[in-house]
């Protein structure tokens, strides 16, 4: 079982270009910022929208191929839409929602008891969508999908409509319900910590065009390019230039640095983690001296934004978390030295 | 009193309304659907019978459906039956008058409608019928019922055209606005009085049921907490 999707569309002056083949049986995330194309593929495999050109196949069967003009409707694709808004119809009850995604007549009443107990929805068979709360709504929208018998499922956002006070548990839940499906689940996000706990293997999209699939893990331990290693939180960016002798200067730092192992070709920027910098007494391997601009203490940690020798704003600023412990003997003071761990550091392609 | 103005004021205005109901929605649906151009096209077309003078629309319609002319030719060929001067081609008048109104409300109402729910049934597998009868048509039932007692409201009190093309026959095509205008173009003023009576009390019955369905509509939508010991 997988879904194998490579398409291409113009939207105006929007190009989408996206390629990947999402496996069965595991969730993978499509992570991107807003509008980068994420709704308009899923709308794409879904066949509400149509590719310019391209193919796509769920477990071996032709959805969508541009050059034999295969082109199944929705009905017939028997893939499962969760909507950003979840789209229940206001004016069916949760009973009659879930009943709607039952093809067989005859199975009608057993399908839909069957999955409101499964999703406790008993005591609410009889109220109307807008009576439930977001979760409640989203766990109705799920049932009549699965009431369908779909082979894939695409989750659109399926947080971003929920209080954040309720989106733990909401999230939790949606996991336990997702990890026995046999097919596929592409699961579109703009937030890397749902794609770290949700996800085992994610796609980045960046402004229509899609990135290699890769491990979740290796996403946020070793992004390859810019916009990954954006996407993955890291807050320290740097332009940077690879020297003959394999270590590499830090354009906005005004450093050279020596990282843990020798540039990869192509390489435009590097990354560093604000956690993973470290504050030291003075120069040494892959330490720079750096000026205090501002202090932020927040509930755990210190957060310390520094100016470094290649100047005081944009990229040049390096951004510094820490234990309020490890920050505590180094405050009130200008400047700081920071080093940078050859380890921590993040070769980037743009 | 001779009530004939009233039953057949009433019969055209249900009939052409009906006539309406199905026209007015089935345009409505199919030009919401068009691209931009066309839509702005067929739109002014479909929009120019209210903003006309009524007895242009009349001299059209005689034009169309005289018994000299195309159609009136046609249907008295072949039914034996005339268009013009009978009550039934005030029907086809209070009909071509009104239809804007259920179509504006009807199109602004489709538009309006949330596409998703629409892509949601088909990704479950529900047929385009299906979704237009059980999910579209419900959801817009508001801006379609207020369409179609406004174009019964319209009907109701079509003068101009009505009064070209069937014209004022006591007992057979008289109407109660063609009355009005007969009573008191004959000095009857008791008369006029009594029918222009009669049709305030209408019309402001229709304008308070149009006024109700609107408040319904925007009736603040009810949330209730969630069953106690669930989160979510």
């Amino acid at each position: 079982m997988s879904l194998v999707v490579d398409i291409r569309k113009r939207l105006g002056p929007f190009r989408l270009d996206v390629a990947f083949e999402a496996p069965g049986g595991s969730v993978t995330g499509v992570l991107g910022a807003s509008g980068c194309g994420k709704s308009v593929t899923l709308q794409c495999i879904a066949g509400i929208q149509r590719p310019d050109e391209g193919y796509i196949a769920l477990d071996g069967r032709v959805l969508f191929d541009s050059s034999k003009g295969v082109n199944l409707p929705p009905q017939r694709r028997q893939v499962g839409y969760l909507f950003q808004s979840y789209a229940l119809f206001p004016n069916l009850t949760v009973e009659q929602n879930i009943a709607a995604g039952v093809k067989e007549r005859g199975e009608r009443r057993e399908t839909v008891r069957r999955l409101a107990a499964a999703f406790r929805l008993e005591e609410l068979l009889h109220k109307y969508p807008r009576q439930l709360s977001g979760g409640q709504q989203q766990r109705a929208a799920l049932a009549r999908i699965l009431a369908s018998k779909p082979q894939a499922l695409l989750l659109d956002e399926p947080f971003s409509a929920l209080d954040s006070y309720l989106k733990w548990q909401v999230e939790l839940e949606l996991a336990d319900r997702l990890a026995p499906f046999p097919g596929p689940v592409l699961f579109v996000t703009h937030s890397r910590d749902e794609v770290q706990r949700l996800c085992r293997q994610v796609c980045v999209l960046d402004s229509g065009k899609s990135q290699p699939l890769q491990p979740t893990r290796a996403l946020f331990e070793a992004p390859a390019t810019l916009s990954a290693c954006l996407l993955s939180g890291c807050k320290n960016i740097t332009r940077a230039r690879a020297l003959p002798d394999g270590r590499v200067e830090a354009l906005d730092w005004g450093a050279v640095l020596t990282p843990a192992a020798p540039p990869p070709a192509g390489l435009t920027h590097l990354g560093a983690r604000a956690h993973h910098l470290v504050p030291v007494e003075g120069p040494g391997e892959n330490a720079l001296p750096c000026r205090v601009v501002r202090v932020v203490e927040e509930l755990f940690s210190t957060v310390v934004m520094l100016a470094t020798p290649g100047g005081g704003e944009g990229f040049s600023l390096l951004r510094l978390e820490l234990p309020k412990e490890q920050w505590a003997p180094l405050s009130g003071r200008e400047t700081v030295w920071l080093r940078i761990p050859p380890e921590s550091i993040l070769p980037l392609r743009g | 009193m001779d009530l004939y103005p009233l039953f057949n004021s009433l019969r055209i205005a249900a009939l052409s309304t009906a006539i309406i109901f199905f026209v007015g929605i089935a345009a409505a649906w199919w030009v919401a659907k068009l691209p931009r151009l066309a839509k702005g096209v067929l739109d002014v077309v479909l929009t120019l019978p209210l903003v006309l003078p009524p007895t242009v629309v009349g001299y059209f319609l005689l034009r169309l459906l005289g018994p000299r002319r195309v159609l009136g030719l046609w249907f008295l060929e072949t039914f034996d039956l005339r268009l013009t001067m009978v009550w039934y081609a005030a029907v086809v008048a209070s009909a071509a008058v009104a239809f804007p109104l259920m179509y504006r409300t009807a199109r602004g109402a489709f538009e309006s409608f949330d596409q998703t729910l629409s892509h949601a049934g088909r990704t479950l597998g529900r047929s385009n019928v299906w979704i237009f009868w059980r999910v579209t048509l419900p959801c817009c039932r508001q801006g379609i019922l207020a369409g179609t007692v406004l174009s019964f409201a319209r009907a109701l009190g079509e003068y101009g055209a009505t009064a070209m093309i069937a014209g004022y026959t006591p007992g057979k095509t008289a109407t109660i606005s063609t009355t009005v205008y007969q009573l008191w173009r004959t000095g009857d003023d008791g008369g006029a009085m009594k029918w222009v009576l009669i049709n305030l009390a209408i019309s402001a019955a229709v304008l308070l049921t149009v006024n109700m369905l609107e408040k319904k509509d925007r009736r603040p939508r009810r949330r209730v907490e969630p069953v106690s010991g669930e989160v979510g």
